[in-house]
C-alpha cells in the first residue's frame, strides 16, 4: 500500500505537477493563436516573440517595484508586473495591426502572405526584445519558493518520498485557470465576445447583421496581448527568462493549437495539455516509479526513459503529425480550409 | 529594354557594395560576403524553387542545410576504425531494426483490414519495436562514444585516404550532391505526409522537423560528435600554409609586391568563389530552364489556380511532393558548401533566425518567382545582414553622442548592436511586403 502511495507521490512530483504547469502555459499560448487563426485567419509566428515582449516588459516593472521596495510579500512581485505586462503588449499589438496587418486584410490578401508579414514582426519583436533586455538569462522571481517543500511533505506524511510544490507552479495553475474563465465568460456571455464568434465562424453573415469588424480585431488583439503575456511571464516566472526560448516555444505551442483543431479555444486547452503531458512523460525516467509498482525481481534495469529531454521537440511533433495524418483538424473539430 | 538594364545595375550595384567593402574595410571581408553570398543565393534559388514556382510555404530550410552540412562530415572525414569496430555494426542493425519497426507499423495499418486488431497491433508493433532497437542502439551507442572521446567518439565519415586523407579534398566536393540527396531523401518523407494539407499545416511541419534534425546532430555524438564539433574537414582547395612555403607562389607574390600571408588567404577564398560560382551557374541555369519548360508553365498554373489546374488533369499532390524535394535538395547542397567553406560541423550553429528566415528574407526581397532575383537578394541580404552591426554601431555613436561616457542608456544602447541585425532584417521584410511585394526584380 506505501508502496503505491509513494509511487504516486513520485509522479505528481516529477510528472503530474509539472506537466499541468506546462500545459497550462502552453494552453495560454495556443489560446492566443488559435484566437488569431479564428479571427483573422492566419498562423502568427510573431506569437512566440509577443509571449517575450509581455514578459520582458513584466520583468522591467517588476525590477522596478523591487528597487521601490514594494513586494507581494509570500507571492512573487511579478504578479504586480504582468498588468503592466499586458498594457504594453496590447499597445504593441495594436500598434503593429495599425501599421502592418491592418493593410493586408484590407486587400483580402492571401493568409500565407500575412504568415510572411508575421514572420518580419517575429523578426522586429526578437531584436527589440534582445535590444531592451540583452540575450542573457533574466531571473525575476522572489517570495516563497515553494508551497510545500519535499522536506515538510516527508515530515506531514511520513511517506520516503516528497512532493515539492513550488510557489510559481501554483500560481500559473491558479492564474491559467482564472483567464480561462474569464475568456470562455467573456466569449459567450457579453455581446462583444458573442460577435467575435460570429465573425470567427461565419464573416460575411457576421458583417451583414452589422457586426463593426475593426472592433472585433481591436478586442481580439487584446485578449491575445493578455493571454500572450500572462504565459510569457509565467513561462519565465516558472523557468527562467531567456529570449530564445520563445522562438523554441512556438512549435509545441502550434502543435497544441493543430492538435487541438485550430481556431476552437478549448482544443486549444486540451491540445496543451495534450502536447505537455507526453512531452513529461516521455521524457521522465519513469525508473523510480515503476520501482514501486513492480515485484522486486522485476525492477527494471535502466532508467526507463523513453526518449532523452533533448528531444522533447520531438515528442510534440510526432503527436501533430499523428493527428494531421489520422484527424487533419485536430481532435475537437476546428477549421480546415 | 530598360528593365534588363535595371536588373543589370541592380547586380552592378551590389557588386560595387561588395567591392567597396574590399577597399573600405578588407578583402577577407569582402570575399567572406562574396562566398556566403554565393551559398545564400544558392540556398534562396531552392526557396524560390518551392515558394516562388509553387507557393510552397517551407520554414525549415535551417534542417535541410544541417543535413547537407552532415553529409560533407559523413563523406569527407575518415573512418573511425576502433568506433566502427566496437560497435559500428550494432549502431547499423539498430538503426535498420529501428526502420524495420516503423516499416512494419505503417504495413499493419495499410493492409490490415479495419478494426480493434489492426489498432493492435500496428501499436503492439510500434512498443515491441522500440525497446528492442532502443536496447540495440544503445548499446552500439555506448560503444563507438566511448573510443577516443576527446579525439573522435564517432563513426567517422567515407574518407579513405587513409593519414593523408586531409589531401583527399576532392571528397568534400563529392558530398556536395550527397548532401542534396540526404536532404531530398528527408524531404520526402515530410513532404508525403504534409503536403496536400493546408499551407500553414506545411509549415509547422518543417518548422518541427528542422528542429528535430538540429536536435539530432546536436546529440547524437556517434554520428557527427553533436555539440563537440567536427573540425579540420578536407578542403578542395590548397591550404594558406602549402601556398606560403611553395616557391612559386612565392615569386608570383613577389612579382607584383604583395603580402604572402594575406595573398595566399585571399587565393585561397577565390579558389572557394570559384567553385562556388561554378555550381551557382549550374543551379540557375537549370532553374531558368525550368522555370521556361513546360513544367515551370505547368507548376505556375498550379500556383496561381489548384483547382483550375487540377480540372485539367495535374496531379498537384504529386508535383508539390516533387518541387518541394528539389528545392530542398538544393538547400542541402548549399548546407553542404558552407560546411565546406567552414571546414567544420558546428550543430549548435544552426539557428532558424540566422538560416530558415534570413533565406525567406532574400527570397522576398529579390523578387519571389524570379531566379535572378533570388540570386540578387542572397548577395544584398548576406551584405547587409554582415554589415548592419558596424553600420549599427556608427548610428548609435551617433544618437548617443550627446552623451556622457558613461551614461548607462549610452552603454546599453551601444552593446546591443549586435541585435540590430535581426531588428533591421525584420523591418526590411515588412516594408518590401508593404511598399514592392514583387520584390526588386519582379516575376515576368
Amino acid at each position: 500500500m506505501l508502496d503505491i502511495l509513494n509511487s504516486i507521490v513520485v509522479l505528481s512530483n516529477y510528472v503530474l505537477i509539472p506537466a499541468i504547469t506546462y500545459g497550462s502555459q502552453l494552453a495560454l499560448g495556443a489560446l492566443g493563436v488559435t484566437l488569431i487563426y479564428g479571427i483573422l485567419r492566419f498562423s502568427n509566428f510573431a506569437h512566440g516573440d509577443t509571449m517575450a515582449f509581455g514578459a520582458m516588459v513584466t520583468i522591467l516593472f517588476t525590477w522596478l517595484f523591487q528597487s521601490w521596495g514594494i513586494t507581494l510579500g509570500p507571492l512573487p512581485t511579478a504578479l504586480l508586473g504582468i498588468p503592466f505586462g499586458i498594457l504594453a503588449t496590447a499597445a504593441l499589438l495594436l500598434l503593429i495591426d495599425k501599421f502592418v496587418y491592418q493593410f493586408y486584410r484590407r486587400q483580402k490578401a492571401a493568409p500565407v502572405i500575412l504568415v510572411i508579414v508575421s514572420m518580419g514582426v517575429m523578426f522586429v519583436l526578437n531584436g527589440l526584445v534582445r535590444i531592451i533586455i540583452g540575450p542573457n538569462e533574466q531571473r525575476f522571481s522572489d517570495g516563497e519558493r515553494f508551497i510545500i517543500s519535499a522536506k515538510e511533505f516527508k515530515l506531514l506524511t511520513g511517506l520516503k518520498e516528497g512532493l515539492a510544490f513550488k510557489t510559481t507552479q501554483g500560481i500559473t495553475i491558479i492564474t491559467a485557470i482564472i483567464l480561462v474563465v474569464a475568456l470562455f465568460w467573456f466569449l459567450n456571455r457579453t455581446r462583444t465576445g458573442k460577435s467575435m464568434r460570429a465573425f470567427s465562424d461565419n464573416e460575411d453573415l457576421a458583417l451583414l447583421s452589422g457586426i463593426n469588424p475593426d472592433k472585433v480585431v481591436m478586442v481580439t488583439w487584446i485578449i491575445v496581448a493578455a493571454l500572450a503575456a500572462t504565459a510569457g511571464a509565467l513561462y519565465g516566472l516558472d523557468k527562467s527568462f531567456k529570449p530564445f526560448i520563445f522562438l523554441q516555444l512556438l512549435l509545441p505551442i502550434f502543435a497544441a493549437a493543430i492538435v487541438g483543431g485550430l481556431g476552437n479555444p478549448i482544443g486549444a486547452i486540451a491540445g496543451g495539455f495534450v502536447i505537455a503531458f507526453s512531452e513529461v512523460v516521455i521524457t521522465y525516467p519513469l525508473k523510480k516509479v515503476l520501482k514501486y509498482l513492480m515485484p522486486e525481481n522485476l525492477e527494471p534495469t535502466g532508467l526507463v526513459q523513453l526518449l532523452s529531454t533533448d528531444y522533447k521537440f520531438a515528442v510534440s511533433f510526432t503527436i501533430l503529425l499523428i493527428v494531421l495524418l489520422f484527424r487533419p483538424t485536430g481532435l475537437f473539430k476546428g477549421k480546415s480550409i | 529594354m530598360t528593365t534588363s538594364v535595371r536588373n543589370i545595375g541592380l547586380f552592378i550595384f551590389v557588386a560595387c557594395l561588395i567591392a567597396g567593402t574590399g577597399f573600405i574595410q578588407s578583402w577577407n571581408t569582402a570575399l567572406f560576403i562574396l562566398n556566403m553570398g554565393l551559398i545564400s543565393a544558392i540556398m534562396s534559388l531552392g526557396v524560390n524553387l518551392q515558394w516562388g514556382f509553387a507557393g510552397l510555404f517551407n520554414v525549415g530550410v535551417v534542417g535541410f542545410v544541417a543535413l547537407g552540412g552532415l553529409a560533407a562530415v559523413l563523406v569527407s572525414m575518415p573512418p573511425t576504425k576502433d568506433a566502427w569496430a566496437a560497435g559500428g555494426a550494432q549502431v547499423l542493425l539498430g538503426l535498420l531494426l529501428g526502420a524495420a519497426t516503423i516499416t512494419a507499423a505503417i504495413l499493419c495499418q495499410t493492409k490490415m483490414a479495419p478494426g480493434r486488431n489492426k489498432t493492435f497491433s500496428t501499436v503492439g508493433v510500434l512498443v515491441i519495436g522500440f525497446f528492442v532497437f532502443r536496447y540495440v542502439f544503445d548499446g552500439g551507442v555506448e560503444a563507438v562514444e566511448a573510443v577516443n572521446p576527446a579525439g573522435t567518439g564517432y563513426l567517422g565519415g567515407l574518407n579513405f585516404g587513409g593519414v593523408n586523407y586531409k589531401s583527399w579534398g576532392f571528397m568534400t566536393v563529392i558530398s556536395w550532391p550527397i548532401g542534396g540527396v540526404l536532404a531530398a531523401s528527408v524531404a520526402y518523407l515530410i513532404g508525403k505526409t504534409a503536403l496536400g494539407l493546408r499551407s500553414d499545416y506545411l509549415a509547422i511541419a518543417t518548422l518541427g522537423i528542422s528542429e528535430i534534425i538540429i536536435a539530432v546532430m546536436k546529440n547524437e555524438d556517434w554520428l557527427a560528435r553533436g555539440v563537440k564539433n567536427v573540425s579540420g574537414l578536407p578542403r578542395p582547395v590548397p591550404y594558406e600554409i602549402d601556398l606560403q612555403e611553395s616557391a612559386g607562389f612565392l615569386d608570383w607574390v613577389s612579382s607584383f609586391g604583395g603580402d604572402p600571408v594575406t595573398t595566399s588567404s585571399i587565393v585561397v577564398k577565390l579558389g572557394y568563389a570559384g567553385l562556388f560560382a561554378f555550381v551557382l551557374v549550374i543551379i540557375l541555369t537549370l532553374a531558368q530552364l525550368a522555370l521556361a519548360s513546360p513544367w515551370g508553365r505547368m507548376m505556375r498554373a498550379i500556383r496561381d489556380n489548384e483547382y483550375a489546374a487540377g480540372a485539367m488533369g495535374k496531379n498537384i499532390t504529386a508535383r508539390h511532393l516533387q518541387v518541394f524535394i528539389l528545392g530542398s535538395a538544393i538547400c542541402g547542397v548549399a548546407g553542404a558548401m558552407m560546411t565546406t567553406l567552414d571546414s567544420q560541423l558546428t550543430p549548435g550553429s544552426y539557428q532558424p533566425l540566422r538560416f530558415t528566415f534570413l533565406i525567406w528574407v532574400m527570397v522576398i526581397v529579390g523578387g519571389s518567382g524570379n531566379n535572378f532575383g533570388s540570386v540578387l537578394g542572397g548577395f544584398l541580404i548576406f551584405f547587409l545582414w554582415v554589415q548592419v552591426e558596424p553600420f549599427g554601431a556608427m548610428l548609435m555613436q551617433g544618437i548617443t553622442a550627446g552623451m556622457a561616457e558613461d551614461n548607462a542608456l549610452r552603454i546599453h544602447l551601444i552593446d546591443s548592436v549586435a541585435h540590430m541585425r535581426l531588428l533591421t532584417m525584420g523591418l526590411i521584410l515588412i516594408l518590401v511586403l508593404r511598399f514592392a511585394p514583387r520584390g526588386l526584380i519582379p516575376e515576368k
